[in-house]
């Protein structure tokens, strides 16, 4: 599990970025890492710091997202078989990816959600046409029910040859 | 000198080595966006090319380039101050005597000492200023001026304890050049004037420092511009143009990352310094943080407390490097040259660089660098013929 110098090194960034030093992290504390408000996806990456309907994190919070992306070798490490699946198993790390396009929870990506995660990325360089037939061709590559959506299944399966570990995990130097 | 002795006894201290920190936390992948997303096969594109942003964005939350430069740098040992003690714990009774004993000598000690230095240098500099202001101009005056701003800015540097070492002091800025260098503190005008002469460029402010600024410029021609000034950059430049064009004129100082940044890195450099002309003399100034935090934090202290601070640390050790002088070339624009000048002064001072905005500390990135990486993205999704 996590070292104590790495849950001291996240305290340490967690209250670094807590300008307003009340103990949590607001949306704004986020933005004001330039690396994250050029990423295409940085607002969906940070809602996703923030329980439903809330506007403030706390440390837990904080490391409770950060936690999907230790690296899964550490699960090795820990014999804790029989207990609740951790928060970095592959199948987690994909559920959470998952999560960004699904805002509205239904366990379905539509091709509405698909069309706007998609928008983000692209910004204005694509027409909505082209950008449709995207849309449209990628649902069809991985939707095996016939229902014009993608399950949380159906996006494992069309991951399955995708390294998840190595893409979605970040590993401490000591 | 008893600065000297007080560095050496610092020296002797055993570099206690507590908590060794690495300076970065985590491995960043550095893979860019084509290499990574380009390769995957169609049929998968689409969903794991989300899964590069989101760790890039990950990456960024846990440990970003830029907003560590507007924070203190950390140490790997303790030099027994307080202030850089974030990371390190409590080790043994002996080593709390030893800080109880530093704190004692520093703010019982050096502390009255330094401050009293410095109302004699502040004072001399705006008395001498202004008597010298008195006289017509005439190579007098001007010799007068020299001599009366190097006296009080080597008092200065006393009241600070400051040790500074210059290298190649053969490549000196001369007159009619503008001097550039890296910014950590407003300190570091001090520092530099302690070993010759500039027509200083900067705001108008209120205060002690507007007192300062008004006497010196009888002396000697600074460029004090006017809040409103300073927005209009055609006059700015202007005016130092016609400063730089006059070969009496002493080299004009300027920081062209215009903040203060922590003295690990050299920002963006600001084009404008390099739009004027003339000769560029690149100047690096790097601080030993073993001896004291030169970096003003300015958004966490205010003048006044950074000057305290200053002023209850061992000492102010710095290396001061002149590099050869630099002109603009026939077929490079300010940017390149900005660039290039700023490459040369990292590479002396042993800092790194990055392509990042000083103003970053306080504004907010702008929207076109997001842009780009929009535009990268989509460009890899029609090179792919994902277009049905």
């Amino acid at each position: 599990s996590v070292s104590h110098s790495q849950i001291t090194r996240l305290y340490s960034r967690f209250t670094s970025l807590d300008k307003g030093e009340n103990g949590t992290l607001s949306r704004e504390d986020f933005q004001r890492i330039p690396e994250l408000a050029i990423n295409p996806l940085g607002d969906r990456i940070i809602n996703a710091f923030f329980p439903e309907g809330e506007d403030q994190v706390n440390f837990r919070g904080f490391m409770r997202t950060l936690a999907h992306f230790r690296p899964i070798e550490d699960n090795e490490k820990s014999k804790d078989q029989n207990g609740p699946e951790p928060l970095n198993s592959r199948s987690n790390k994909l559920h959470f990816a998952f999560r960004l396009y699904d805002l509205d929870k239904d366990d379905k990506i539509s091709r509405e959600e698909l069309l706007q995660v998609l928008r983000m990325m692209v910004g204005v360089n694509i027409s909505d046409e082209q950008l449709g037939s995207i849309a449209d061709r990628t649902i069809q590559e991985a939707d095996q029910d016939g229902d014009s959506a993608i399950s949380f299944a159906e996006f494992v399966k069309v991951l399955e040859k995708v390294d998840v570990e190595q893409k979605m995990s970040i590993r401490f130097l000591h | 000198q008893w600065a000297t002795i007080r560095i050496e006894k610092g020296v002797k201290k055993p570099q206690r080595q507590m908590l060794k920190t690495a300076n970065g936390i985590i491995e960043r992948d550095e893979t860019p966006m084509e290499k990574e997303i380009a390769p995957q096969r169609r049929a998968s594109h689409k969903f794991s090319d989300t899964l590069y942003f989101c760790r890039k964005g990950f990456e960024a939350i846990v440990e970003d380039e830029v907003t560590q430069r507007f924070s203190s740098e950390e140490l790997l040992s303790w030099n027994l101050l307080t202030r850089t003690n974030v990371n390190f714990h409590y080790i043994s009774l002996r080593l709390t005597i030893v800080w109880v004993i530093g704190v004692v000598v520093r703010y019982c000690f050096l502390l009255p000492l330094r401050i009293t230095l410095a109302t004699i240098g502040i004072t001399s500099m705006i008395v001498g200023t202004t008597l010298v202001g008195q006289l017509p101009n005439s190579s007098l005056k001007n010799y007068m001026s020299e001599v009366v701003h190097l006296t009080c800015s080597r008092i200065l540097v006393r009241a600070l304890s400051g040790t500074i070492h210059y290298h190649n002091k053969e490549n000196r800025p001369k007159k009619g050049g503008i001097c550039v260098a890296n910014h950590t503190s407003p300190i570091d005008a001090i520092i530099l004037t302690n070993d010759g002469c500039y027509a200083m460029v900067g705001q108008v402010h209120g205060g002690l420092m507007g007192v300062i600024q008004r006497a010196t410029v009888k002396a000697c021609p600074h460029v004090w511009f006017e809040r409103s000034e300073i927005k209009d950059r055609h006059l700015v430049t202007k005016r130092l143009r016609e400063h730089v064009a006059d070969n009496s004129k002493l080299p004009i100082l300027i920081f062209p990352e215009g903040t203060c940044i922590n003295n690990t890195s050299v920002m963006m450099f600001k084009k404008g310094s390099f739009e004027i002309g003339g000769t560029i003399y690149p100047v690096a100034i790097k601080y030993d943080p073993q001896f004291g935090d030169a970096f003003w934090n300015s958004s966490k202290y205010n003048i006044v407390s950074y000057l305290l601070r200053i002023m209850t640390s061992w000492a102010i050790v710095c290396n001061v490097w002149y590099l050869p002088p630099m002109v603009r070339e026939e077929d490079e624009d300010a940017v390149q040259f900005a660039n290039r000048v700023r490459s040369a002064i990292a590479h002396r001072g042993g800092l790194t660089e990055l392509p990042w905005d000083g103003g970053l500390k306080r504004a907010k990135v702008k929207d076109t660098f997001r842009e780009e990486q929009q535009k990268n993205y989509s460009k890899m999704l029609v090179r792919n013929g994902s277009i049905g």
